[in-house]
């Protein structure tokens, strides 16, 4: 069975993030980005897969800039067997993000898609659902546990109040949540060894998929500044301040 | 060798932070309060293949040189750890490697490439000779098929924590040979079975959370085949490992000196006295500056002691210095943090006391300060040996 996973190269989650002078955006310069950590459970969760015979062949997948090459790298490194690079410097929506991985399944065929619930920079939580949309497979979001038998899968979600567990035919879509699993680091031989694996670059062109956006970025802001907190004497002080200044109860 | 930019260099780093971040300060701080060993921190470096960087891939390892291995123990101090639990085996491992014999190299870099066996101690100092190492009073006498060790030793580390070590006795007695650097031999010693048996140790406490010893030989019966390389030569086949050696401090100590720096500047942009960051008083920022230089300075001479090693030539000068210009440059940078955290560089849950003690210990050992100075003016500026 070929499992794809997609990946996405983020800043990296020890970053404090600075936003540009022209609030055009998010300063990159200078700042070391590193794989999603959603996606890092990705791949893990398909060489776990691999490891048990389940998955015949890890193909994984990045949407982005050239650069993205190095958590593809990373990727390899952690036990992915080829990888796929749809090159775009643009900085794309969600929608088409799911557009060209949409392209790729079809090349690829693969019967299970494993992606990050959501990605740490823009946390939209979209792509998964919409490429489930687009590819008319079933959906399995915020996963917790996976188990494949045969011609389904069975996917235990994260929701509020509890887990629920739904069966998907394969080919299916799962998006992974932080308590699926414990990445592994890469091993020394491993990283060496990536440097062989075979690494595709495509262009959305190439796939045929228009990428044009309907949104446009009218102005970034960093948050407000948290001011200090204050110390009450009292509870009867407490409640005063939660009702009349927080306005929370 | 790689280039130091190389793809190559940028993915160990990146793959040794990867690991490092498991280990946390919190880590080593635990392990230092306890006076423990990082035993978790060292099987994850063996399991992810780190310490057998080295051992040539057919037997189990990634054959790099000594500038991939020194990256890795840079990345684990420049993390906050202390690679001095682990940079035994790289250096030792050089030493197998080149001198050992086929049968040698066979039967134990496999061992060392899983794990299964940790070569992670040398022995050379005696407690009457120091750096006067010609002068070891350890004997190894042959007797039929074994060598009968007899002396002491002083300041063997990691022993707790090896399988094996390298031993430098002398075979032919210093009356016996034409020059002072012949008669001596190297043997790899098995612990587990010559520990009670001949060999005694006595661990010393000390200072810094560095396990060492003294160990004393009483008639220990080595196997004939324990000879690493020829009789008589082990002086030189030590001299060359220890080039890697103190490439590999000197790598270690450059990366104090980036954590030490980054530590200072971020506290001094954070901490805020008399209504502006402390930072921006020069008397607070200039010594950082100075630490950031000379360790840059340094890190230019290890990258020549890196080539020159992996590339076949005599990198002794190289090495020195690279290791008298790393020390003093760490020793440095964590003078100006302790004193860029005035109080609170003493509180332990700063971590700069710890990385402050461990990096003091590089302007002593493996070799001091003064004896890299005597060396540079006798041989390669050829003035009269001063002892």
């Amino acid at each position: 069975m070929r499992v794809l996973v997609s990946i996405k190269r983020v800043v990296d989650y020890n970053v404090k993030i600075r936003v540009k002078a022209d609030n055009s955006g998010v300063d990159l310069a200078n700042v070391k980005m590193s794989m999603n950590p959603f996606c890092e459970i990705a791949v893990e969760e398909a060489v776990r897969l691999k490891e048990k015979g389940v998955a015949t062949e890890i193909v994984v997948v990045s949407v982005g800039p050239s650069t993205a090459q190095e958590q593809l790298r990373t990727a390899l490194a952690l036990g992915a067997d080829r990888a796929i690079l749809v090159e775009s410097a643009e900085d794309l929506t969600s929608l088409a993000v799911a557009k060209l991985l949409k392209a790729v399944v079809d090349k690829e065929q693969p019967q299970l898609v494993i992606l990050g619930k959501q990605a740490i920079d823009s946390d939209n939580n979209q792509t998964g659902q919409m490429l489930a949309a687009l590819s008319g497979y079933g959906q399995g979001t915020f996963a917790s546990k996976v188990e494949v038998s045969g011609d389904s899968v069975a996917v235990t979600r994260e929701i509020d109040g509890g887990a629920q567990t739904v069966s998907l035919k394969l080919p299916a879509i799962v998006t992974t949540d932080l308590r699926l699993n414990e990445p592994r680091y890469a091993s020394l031989p491993n990283i060496m060894k990536a440097k062989k694996k075979p690494l595709e670059v495509l262009t959305p062109d190439a796939l045929g998929v228009s990428t044009a956006s309907t949104n446009k970025t009218v102005k970034v802001e960093a948050p407000a500044a948290r001011s200090a907190g204050i110390k009450v004497k009292s509870v009867a002080e407490l409640v005063e301040k939660l009702k009349n200044e927080a306005k929370v109860i | 060798m790689s280039h130091r930019n190389s793809e190559d260099i940028k993915s160990i780093r990146e793959g040794v932070r990867a690991l490092c971040a498991e280990f946390d300060a919190a880590y080593w701080r635990k392990i230092d309060e306890e006076k423990g060993f990082p035993e978790a921190f060292v099987s994850a470096m063996t399991q992810a293949g780190w310490l057998s960087a080295m051992i040539p891939e057919e037997y189990g390892g990634s054959g790099l040189g000594l500038a991939e291995a020194s990256v890795i123990l840079e990345e684990v101090n420049y993390c906050g750890g202390n690679s001095g639990t682990i940079h035994g085996q790289m250096y030792n491992m050089f030493t197998l490697l080149r001198h050992g014999s086929d049968a040698q190299k066979t039967y134990y870099l496999p061992k060392l490439a899983s794990g299964e066996l940790r070569l992670q101690s040398m022995g050379v100092t005696e407690p009457t000779t120091g750096t006067d190492t010609t002068k070891i009073k350890t004997t190894a006498v042959r007797r039929g098929d074994k060598y009968v060790i007899n002396g002491q030793k002083v300041w063997i580390s990691r022993i707790q924590h090896s399988d094996l070590m390298i031993l430098l006795a002398r075979t032919t007695p210093l009356a016996e040979v034409k020059k002072k650097s012949e008669g001596m031999s190297i043997f790899l010693v098995d612990l587990r079975e010559t520990i009670g048996k001949g060999l005694t140790v006595q661990p010393i406490a000390n200072m810094v959370n560095h396990e060492t010893n003294e160990l004393f030989f009483d008639n220990l019966e080595l196997p004939a085949d324990s000879l690493i390389g020829e009789e008589g030569k082990g002086f030189r086949y030590i001299l060359d490992g220890l080039n890697a050696e103190r490439t590999l401090i000197a790598a270690e100590c450059i990366g104090d000196g980036r954590w030490f720096t980054e530590k200072s500047s971020a506290y001094a942009r954070d901490r805020v006295v008399f209504g502006r960051p402390i930072g921006q008083n020069q008397g607070v920022q200039f010594p950082i500056a100075e630490a950031h230089i000379e360790i840059e300075a340094a890190d230019l001479m290890r990258w020549r002691a890196c080539e020159e090693y992996d590339s076949g030539i005599n990198a002794g000068a190289s090495a020195n210095m690279a290791k008298y210009l790393a020390a003093k440059a760490s020793w440095e940078a964590a003078n100006a943090c302790l004193q860029t955290h005035g109080g609170f560089g003493f509180a332990c849950e700063y971590d700069v006391e710890r990385k402050f003690r461990e990096t003091r210990l590089y302007q002593v050992a493996p070799i001091s300060t003064n004896l890299i100075l005597s060396y540079v003016a006798e041989h390669l500026l050829e003035l009269p040996r001063s002892f």
